[in-house]
Order: C-alpha cells, then sequence, then structure tokens
C-alpha cells in the first residue's frame, strides 16, 4: 500500500478558500493541546496571541510596521521566484540598501541646508539610493547566471554574508559615531533623513503607505501587463518563451533588479523609520523570512500582503503571549512553525488530490 | 434563578475587587533579555537576577521576562511591556539602548534601566558591572598556571568592555609574567557553543594550555576539559560543565541590584542614576578557585580583596600602550571614561584590535 499524489486538472474553487482556513483550525487545535499541556487556558493564548494585537491602535500599528519590510521584500521576490529564478539574498540587498541609502544620511548630518529645498531632499535621494544599492547588489548574482552560467541560488545567498561583514565593516570603522564610546554604531540620523511618521507620536511611519503603493502596483503589473505575462511564461514554459520571442537574459536581469530594488526600499525604509541610525546588524532576517511570505502568499502580491500581516501577527502576538501568558518563547516559536507546517500541507491537499493505492497484484 | 444569577454576580464582582487590589500593590517589572535564558552565561545570569528578585519580594512584584530578542527589533518589545502595566523594566543588553531611549520618551511614568549602555533619561538609568577587576585575577592565575605562557581569548565583539577585558586580563597576567602571551581569537557572537568550540579547538591545537572567554557558553571550558587544559567560566558557577578543568568563574550577580531598584521604585525614591558596581559591590563574584595550587588560590584570593579594598587599582599606572606611548603615567589611574571607551591593547598582546 502507498500514497499518491494525483494533480488535480481543476481543483474545485470552494477547497481554495476551505483549505487555509482548516489549516489555520488544524494548527490552532495542535496548538491548544501543547499549551493545555502546559496548564495554561487555550482560550487565553488563543484570545492574547490572535486577538489582542487586531483590537488595539498601538498593537495594529506594530503589526503594520513589522509587516512593511516582509511584505514589500516578498513582493519583489514574486519577480524572480514566478519567473522560476532563486534570489535567495534578499536579506543583503536589504542590507545593500540600508547601507546606500543611511551612507547619505551620515554625509549629511549636521549639515546646514541652504537653498529653497533645505534638507527635504534627502529622504527622497536616500530612498533613490536605497533602491539602487539593493538593485546594484542583486544585479551581480543575474550577471553571473547571464553572462557565465553561475547559480544564482549559491550567488545570491553568499553575497548575503558579504553584505553583513561589509556593514559591519563600516559601522565599526569609518562610520562609527566618535561620541559613542567606541561602541560600533553610527549617529543617529537628523530629522531630515527621518521617515515620518503618520501620525504623531506612533511608530506607524510612511514606509507602511510606499509598500502598499508596491503591493497595488505589483498586482497590476502581473495582472495588466506583457511584461507580468512574461515573466509567467518563461517560468512556467522557457521553451514557449523562446518561441515567443522572449528575452531570457534581459528578463533575468530585470526581475533581479527589480526585487533587489525592493528590498533595497525596505532596508532604507527600515534604517530611516524604524532603527534611525546604521548598526552592525539592521535586520532580524527580514530577507529570509520573506521568501516564507512569498510562498504562503502563492506568489500574488495581495496573498503576499496577508501572509506577511498574518506572520507579523505571530510575532508581536508571541510577545504578548510571553508577557501576559509567561508563554516560553520556544512555545511562540514552535507555533509560527506548526503554522506554516499546516498552512502548506493544506496548499498540497487544494493541489493534489491524495489517493491511497493498495498493491496491484501482477 | 435570580438569586442565583445575583449570588454568582456578586461573587465574581468580589473576586475582580480583591485581584485588582492585589494587583494595586504588586509591582510588575519586566525584563528583556538579547539571549535565550538557557545559555548559563549572561542572560541566564541576569533571569537568575529576576528570579532572586521574585523569591525575595514574593507577593510584592510580578516579573516578566522576553528572550531572545533581537536588538534591531527591539522596540516593540519594551513597548508591549510598558503598555501592559510594567512599571519597571531592564533591559539587559548594549543593543538595546537607542529603541529603549525612545520607549522611556513615550511613556515618561515608566522607569526603565539600561545594563552597559551609556545614555540616559529622567526616567532611562544605565547600570553595569566591572567585569575587567575580575578579569585582572583571572590574568594572574593564567599567569601561574600555563607552561606554555601562553592563553587563548575567546572574545565576542570589539567593543570597549571586551577589549578592556582582555587588557586588565594582561596587565594581571603581566605583572607575575612579563613575557605571557595571548592569542585572541574573534567569533563575532555572544552565544554560539559551535562557533565557540571550534574557536576553542583552534587554540588548543596551537599548543595554548589556559583558555579565557568572553562569550557565553559552556562550549569553550568543555573544550577544555576534553583536551585535559584549564579555563575559565563566564557569568555563572560553570564547574558543573568542566570540574577538573575550571579555575574559577567570573559571575554576574545581578539579584541584589535588582532587589535595591524595585524597592526605591516601591518607596518612590527612584531617580535615573549610573551605577558601575564591581567585585565591592557584589555585581561581579568570583567562583571558588579551584583545580590550583594552594599559593596560586592563595594569591588569587589576596587579589581579590586588594581590588575590593581598593589597595590594587587594575588600571593603574604606568600602562603602555602597543606601540611604547605612555597611556597612563605611574601614579595616575586611567579615568572610568576612558576604560569605558577603551580600544586599544596594552603593551604585549600580539594583534591588533579589528577595526
Amino acid at each position: 500500500m502507498r500514497i499518491e499524489l494525483q494533480p488535480r486538472l481543476n481543483p474545485p474553487r470552494w477547497l481554495g478558500f476551505a483549505a487555509p482556513v482548516a489549516a489555520v483550525a488544524v494548527a490552532l487545535l495542535i496548538g491548544g493541546v501543547i499549551v493545555a499541556n502546559l496548564g495554561k487556558s487555550p482560550l487565553d493564548a488563543f484570545l492574547v496571541y490572535f486577538v489582542d494585537p487586531l483590537t488595539q491602535d498601538w498593537s495594529l500599528e506594530a503589526l503594520a510596521v513589522k509587516a512593511s519590510p516582509l511584505v514589500l521584500i516578498a513582493t519583489g521576490l514574486c519577480f524572480c521566484f514566478r519567473a522560476n529564478l532563486w534570489n535567495i539574498g534578499a536579506e543583503g540587498q536589504f542590507v545593500a540598501g540600508g547601507a546606500c541609502g543611511g551612507a547619505l544620511a551620515l554625509a549629511t548630518h549636521g549639515a546646514d541646508h541652504a537653498g529653497p529645498l533645505g534638507g527635504s531632499w534627502i529622504l527622497p535621494a536616500m530612498l533613490l539610493l536605497g533602491i539602487l544599492g539593493g538593485a546594484a547588489y542583486a544585479l551581480i548574482p543575474a550577471v553571473l547566471r547571464v553572462a557565465l552560467g553561475v547559480n544564482e541560488i549559491l550567488s545570491s545567498l553568499m553575497l548575503v554574508y558579504v553584505a553583513g561583514l561589509g556593514l559591519d565593516y563600516l559601522v565599526r570603522g569609518p562610520w562609527r559615531d566618535p561620541a559613542g564610546f567606541n561602541f560600533p554604531v553610527s549617529v543617529n540620523f537628523d530629522p531630515d533623513a527621518t521617515l515620518p511618521t503618520l501620525i504623531d507620536g506612533a511608530s506607524l511611519h510612511a514606509g507602511v503607505l510606499v509598500t502598499l503603493l508596491v503591493v497595488v502596483g505589483a498586482a497590476l503589473v502581473f495582472s495588466r501587463t506583457m511584461f507580468g505575462y512574461e515573466i509567467r511564461c518563461v517560468g512556467a514554459a522557457p521553451r514557449a518563451a523562446r518561441f515567443a520571442g522572449f528575452d531570457e537574459k534581459r528578463l533575468t536581469l530585470l526581475v533581479f533588479a527589480l526585487s533587489g530594488g525592493l528590498a533595497g526600499l525596505a532596508g532604507v525604509m527600515e534604517v530611516s523609520g524604524q532603527i534611525g541610525q546604521l548598526q552592525p546588524s539592521i535586520s532580524p532576517g527580514y530577507g529570509f523570512t520573506a521568501i516564507i511570505v512569498a510562498y504562503l502568499g502563492r506568489l500574488q502580491p495581495m496573498g503576499v500582503l496577508v501572509a506577511g500581516l498574518v506572520l507579523a501577527l505571530t510575532y508581536v502576538g508571541g510577545e504578548g503571549a510571553q508577557i501576559a501568558l509567561k508563554l516560553p518563547l520556544d512555545v511562540t516559536k514552535a507555533f509560527q512553525g506548526i503554522l506554516l507546517v499546516c498552512v502548506l500541507g493544506a496548499d498540497v491537499v487544494t493541489r493534489y488530490r491524495v489517493r491511497i493505492v493498495g498493491r496491484v497484484m501482477a | 434563578m435570580g438569586d442565583g444569577m445575583r449570588a454568582v454576580a456578586v461573587l465574581a464582582m468580589a473576586v475582580l475587587a480583591g485581584s485588582a487590589a492585589r494587583a494595586e500593590e504588586k509591582l510588575k517589572v519586566g525584563f528583556v533579555y538579547v539571549g535565550p535564558v538557557g545559555d548559563f552565561g549572561y542572560s541566564y545570569q541576569h533571569d537568575q537576577g529576576r528570579q532572586f528578585l521574585q523569591k525575595q519580594l514574593g507577593d510584592k512584584v510580578e516579573t516578566t521576562f522576553l528572550e531572545n530578542v533581537a536588538e534591531n527589533d527591539s522596540q516593540r518589545a519594551f513597548e508591549q511591556l510598558a503598555r501592559s502595566g510594567h512599571k519597571l523594566i531592564f533591559g539587559t543588553s548594549f543593543g538595546f539602548m537607542d529603541p529603549m531611549l525612545k520607549v522611556a520618551k513615550q511613556f515618561p511614568k515608566v522607569d526603565f534601566e539600561h545594563a552597559t549602555g551609556y545614555k540616559q533619561a529622567p526616567n532611562l538609568a544605565t547600570y553595569s558591572a566591572r567585569f575587567y577587576e575580575g578579569r585582572y585575577i583571572m590574568g594572574e592565575i593564567a599567569a601561574k598556571i600555563s607552561k606554555t605562557h601562553t592563553v587563548g581569548y575567546i572574545a565576542s565583539f570589539p567593543i570597549p568592555e571586551v577589549v578592556s577585558g582582555i587588557d586588565a586580563f594582561m596587565l594581571g597576567a603581566q605583572s607575575i609574567d612579563p613575557n605571557f602571551k595571548v592569542k585572541i581569537v574573534w567569533v563575532n557572537t555572544w552565544f554560539d557553543p559551535g562557533k565557540e568550540a571550534d574557536a576553542a579547538k583552534a587554540l588548543i591545537a596551537q599548543g595554548v594550555d589556559v583558555i579565557a572567554q568572553h562569550t557565553d557558553s559552556a562550549a569553550p571550558l568543555q573544550e577544555a576539559e576534553k583536551a585535559g587544559i584549564h579555563g575559565f567560566g563566564q557569568s555563572s558557577d560553570m564547574a558543573k560543565f568542566a570540574p577538573k578543568a575550571i579555575l574559577t568563574s567570573l559571575e554576574d550577580n545581578w539579584g541584589p541590584y535588582y532587589v535595591g531598584e524595585v524597592k526605591a521604585v516601591q518607596d518612590g525614591t527612584w531617580k535615573s542614576h549610573d551605577t558601575w558596581g564591581g567585585l565591592a559591590a557584589g555585581m561581579v563574584v568570583m567562583g571558588p578557585y579551584e583545580n590550583m595550587p594552594a599559593d596560586v588560590k592563595a594569591m588569587a584570593e589576596k587579589t581579590e580583596a586588594d581590588i575590593k579594598s581598593g589597595a590594587v587599582k587594575v588600571f593603574a599606572g604606568p600602562i603602555s600602550k602597543q606601540d611604547g606611548t605612555v597611556a597612563v603615567k605611574a601614579g595616575e589611574v586611567m579615568p572610568d571614561k576612558e576604560i569605558l571607551g577603551l580600544n586599544w591593547y596594552v603593551k604585549g598582546v600580539d594583534d591588533k584590535v579589528p577595526q
């Protein structure tokens, strides 16, 4: 006897909605059993984890701020992954963008800005530099692949460490705050180099709006443009794409630049809106988590938006559970994993029919 | 039926009122750690302090902790604690400095304490321990014990606390053996048992017979035990991990400090401050001196007493930098401000501070 997966030619529509819901329900059930075994109330845990963060202004802000870089990077990754190109190095492109944009903030630190513009040009220029920095950094593995056939998975991944150590070097050396007791941090950015907040005194910064715009834009590109079709075609049927006259090399460079540019934008917005200075490490692994977000969102920008918010919810809710219920961090982390496994499992059930096949006598 | 309902409602209200009254007396105290509480090093030791606090003050406090909080994503952790009614919040890692400063401004009625930082505010105090005092004693012990006259030193990040630790260690060692050598490996992590063990193996292969560490796991000490050489424990008494290899441990002792700060908040006498206590204040404690001859043990105990009494100052002149320039003249002592920003090695360290 064995289990066989048969692809469904026409998956029923209702299954597409029911499967994720069922997946979350199963994850909650497993999580509930674990929590009950620790002697806490599963209902309390559910409320703290999933409901509380959605019912308070400040935690909704925290959700949006946490989800923003994940969604932005993952939207960029959709371009690459749809074309069957594996950019695993978004973490490095995030750092490259943050460093390039941050460099301008440091260069203009404390300067008098004469002229009609004053210092108002600094922030837009920083964002632009962030995009360019991330894009240029992503083009390295793209060019290597196009010109020399180097596997982009390995080269983009290895470049993550190069970027991280590069920023580490800069912040320990030339960019170190001279008044900072030799600690490896830069000066704090000037107000001109800081993303404004949307509400006074809140953590919700303008970068969140930029992310929303990018998501809508990407959704339009995929659904309405020739370029969007080209990406899908090259990914799904490279031979057909070649017959159609699509230039695979040009496309490789383009999607890498796009995805790197968005990761770089996320990096500079994190540095400018959240952290407010450069540090040896500016990302708690957003570039890698975004890969999960891209897949949970099924490579659709709108799906990515939802997936990013759900993942952010597990972070914010996880901290809430540690505070309110004194649940250990490991349980909240384990629950994140359980949720992901369930959702991915449901995805398989949606796309394939699971059949148990008995042994056939010869 | 109606009576029954009313009885339930009254009971519920009584319970609620009771818990509200108790909650008022209870001070909610939050802790944010950069590592896991199970590291048996730095974060573990802060959590021991938290547990000591809970035991000492019993039902007068309710403590909460968040572990493994990434420094570049820590602002939300402090905000969550402040929003959930915590009135005193400790952040125990240097990288929490600017996030704490931001949240402290946002919540002027909540008091914050940041370990190892240098930025203060009316409701943000800083505290740290003079670990370098213990490292001086460890340097003396290493110079007496080592047959190869070389110590292997596993260092985390080239920040002043770590660099001043290496300098203090070497000043201690040179007071016994002027030609004592140190081999330093930077692992760029506070806690990574695998990396730390690899560094220890590399150092052992290069012929060191004493290992010192400024990282948090017991892995280097365990490697020393396996290789039959000696080592020092970090942050907590690590004797149980390496009963034959351990010489002593440099223990952090935060409990009494935390109790004092919580009492100050409860009395309404808490004020922002900058505390930097060492052996004398009991914030740094030397573990039992083991696996060494009696005369070495006696020497270590004497130095410990002298540092406590102030008879021995670790950074007392003359101290020369690597290139021979005099940093501290004879008869003078390096001011605290300079120790806090130390980024150069003393003469005799055959290495370069990573820049």
